[in-house]
This record gives structure tokens, C-alpha cells and sequence, in this order.
């Protein structure tokens, strides 16, 4: 965690500079681009990490290894493929919820396709995508995506387990 | 006056949870109820976490938005465009930020200047997860390795449905503004 830190600290620092020496005012604007998203996300973030406080304490740690854990096989992926493609919750709040996830005792496997199903598969916005790429088109795309998600978790969590 | 007033009342709205949250860890504190204090100690441990890296994305995030040319690839990636359009439609996805949903308008603007259909879904894929501000957040949360691995693992596969998808939705696909 704390390496990853330094390198993002690295990273942005370096891309901070040479953005500085390209373009100051596109730089600064996009400082404050970044400033106003942060703010904005910060208050669905916090009530997610009060949620993952209060779930830690009400849901045993056996519990999530048994329905999510690496023994729970197809059904820990079809419960994260199911709750992944019927929930709405941004990116950003998911890797929180991944992380407590892994740390107590969920399969990467099951995480892969929780998180997939999450970005990819999408029921609450199916009549937004209806309208964009039609009926069929939304609804394979769903559908394919949502195939592509379990692979993706089985491959993920046998790599995870050989590696 | 007004505005000030508007602004507090607001930010009182979206912090409402937090600060019962805090009311009742400060309440548990003082009442010495463990459970209390329990999901307190949990929420410091994850907020910390947080801090120490969830800032620092954003600015790359703004920096992103703003270095970010949305036009200027898209004439590569029409139906013609091959492993060069799947390559760049890719990398374009890659440097954008936001939710899927958000995703719509841009397939239709790809959609109009002529990309096809399996460069639109090859897109969206990967714009659902292999952003590279989300890739940071995926590194610091998850691990160098899980990010790797599902990195490399998810985009044959997006590549995959977008093949499929122009063999199933084919030439009656069409993308239409809806805004």
C-alpha cells in the first residue's frame, strides 16, 4: 500500500512537471478539474467506507468465506455476477469494497467478476442504453458482457492461484 | 446571502451521514459502547487508506481531462481501420474518466464520425476497466499483480465481443443521440 503510494506520488509529480512546462494554465485548470471531481466523489466515498465499517462489524468473516471465499465455486460467482451487474456504485467507491473484500477471505476470482459485472453490466441503465444502440444491441452487449465477466473471473482466479 | 445559506444547507445534505457517524462514534466513546467503537476503528483504518492515495489520482485524473484529445484519434478507428483501430480505439478508451453511462455519447460521437460497430464495443469495454486512473486505484487497492492479471485477461476478451457483436447486430446497428 505505502509503496504504491510513492510510485503514485512519482508518477503524478512527474506528469505534474512536465504538464507545468507544456501548457501552465492548461495545468492549473486541470488541477482544479481534479480538486472539484475529488470533492464531489468524497461524500458517497466516505458513506461507503461508514458502510464497509458497520457491514465489517455486523457480517462474520466466515460468512464472506463461505458464500465468496475460494471453496464457494459457481455460486460465490454467480452471487458477485448477480449483485456486480444489478448495483450502480462508481468505480472509484468499488475498489474499497474489493479490497475488504480480498482482506477477508473472498477469492480474486469472485472479486474479478464482482468488479467486471459492476463497470460492464448494467440493468439500472439498460433503458439509457436502449435508447442509445437500440433494443438487440443492449441487450447482447449486456448479455455477452455479462459471459465475459465470469470468464474473466475463472481465468483471473486460476492465474491468481498458479502465479 | 443567499447563496452562502444554499451552499451550507447543501453540503450539510451530502454530509449528513458522516456526521451522524461521527455524533454517534463520539456518543460511543463516552458511553463506552464497543460496537460503537469497533466500526469506528474500522472506518479510521479505511479512511486513512484512502488518503494516502486517493488525492494524488485525482490530479492526474484533472491533468487527464484536460491533455486529452477526444477528436483527433477517432478518424483512425472507422470499419476498414483493422488492428491499427482496435489498437488506437483502446488506448483513446484508456485515457478517459467516468462511469460507464457516461461512455453513451462518445459511442454516438464515434459512432457518426464512422467507427464500426466492433471498434464502438471494443471501446466501451474498455472503457469500463482499463482506464488508466482506475488502473491506479486498482494498483493501490488490489495489488500490482490482480491488475496485471486482470488487465490481460479482460481485454482479449473485449476484444472478443466486439467481434461478436458485429457479427450479431451487424449492419441494422446504428447509434442514436439521446440527449
Amino acid at each position: 500500500m505505502v509503496n504504491n503510494a510513492i510510485i503514485f506520488a512519482v508518477v503524478t509529480g512527474i506528469s505534474l512537471l512536465v504538464s507545468l512546462i507544456f501548457d501552465r494554465k492548461k495545468t492549473l485548470l486541470g488541477l482544479k478539474k481534479g480538486v472539484k471531481i475529488f470533492i464531489g466523489m468524497l461524500p458517497p466515498f466516505l458513506n461507503i467506507l461508514i458502510l464497509i465499517g458497520i457491514l465489517l462489524y455486523l457480517i462474520p468473516q466466515e460468512a464472506i468465506v463461505k458464500y465468496v471465499g475460494p471453496n464457494s465455486g459457481a455460486l460465490g460467482f454467480f452471487i458477485a455476477a448477480i449483485i456486480g451487474s444489478i448495483t450502480l456504485i462508481p468505480g472509484i467507491i468499488s475498489y474499497p469494497i474489493a479490497a475488504t473484500l480480498i482482506s477477508k477471505g473472498a477469492s480474486y476470482g469472485v472479486v474479478a467478476v464482482f468488479m467486471t459485472t459492476l463497470m460492464l453490466v448494467g440493468v439500472v441503465t439498460l433503458p439509457l442504453e436502449i435508447k442509445y444502440f437500440g433494443k438487440k444491441a443492449a441487450l447482447l452487449r449486456n448479455a455477452l458482457n455479462f459471459v465475459a465477466a465470469l470468464m474473466i473471473g475463472l481465468v483471473v482466479g486460476w492465474l491468481m492461484r498458479l502465479w | 446571502m443567499v447563496d452562502a445559506t444554499m451552499v451550507k444547507k447543501t453540503l450539510i445534505k451530502q454530509y449528513a451521514w458522516v456526521i451522524l457517524f461521527l455524533i454517534l462514534s463520539i456518543g460511543s466513546y463516552f458511553a463506552g459502547f464497543k460496537p460503537g467503537l469497533t466500526i469506528y476503528s474500522n472506518f479510521q483504518k479505511s479512511f486513512i487508506e484512502m488518503l494516502v492515495f486517493v488525492p494524488v489520482i485525482f490530479i492526474l485524473v484533472g491533468l487527464f481531462d484536460v491533455w486529452v484529445p477526444k477528436e483527433t484519434i477517432e478518424k483512425y478507428i472507422g470499419k476498414e481501420s483493422g488492428i491499427l483501430g482496435i489498437f488506437l480505439v483502446t488506448f483513446l478508451a484508456m485515457l478517459q474518466v467516468g462511469p460507464l453511462y457516461g461512455a453513451f455519447p462518445v459511442a454516438y460521437i464515434l459512432y457518426k464520425k464512422g467507427a464500426g460497430v466492433r471498434n464502438i464495443f471494443i471501446y466501451l469495454g474498455a472503457f469500463s476497466s482499463l482506464k488508466i486512473p482506475m488502473l491506479g486505484l486498482e494498483l493501490g487497492y488490489l495489488g500490482l499483480k490482480y491488475t496485471l492479471v486482470r488487465s490481460l485477461v479482460s481485454l482479449p476478451l473485449f476484444i472478443l465481443v466486439g467481434f461478436l457483436m458485429e457479427k450479431l447486430v451487424g449492419d441494422d446497428f446504428k447509434v442514436k443521440d439521446a440527449n
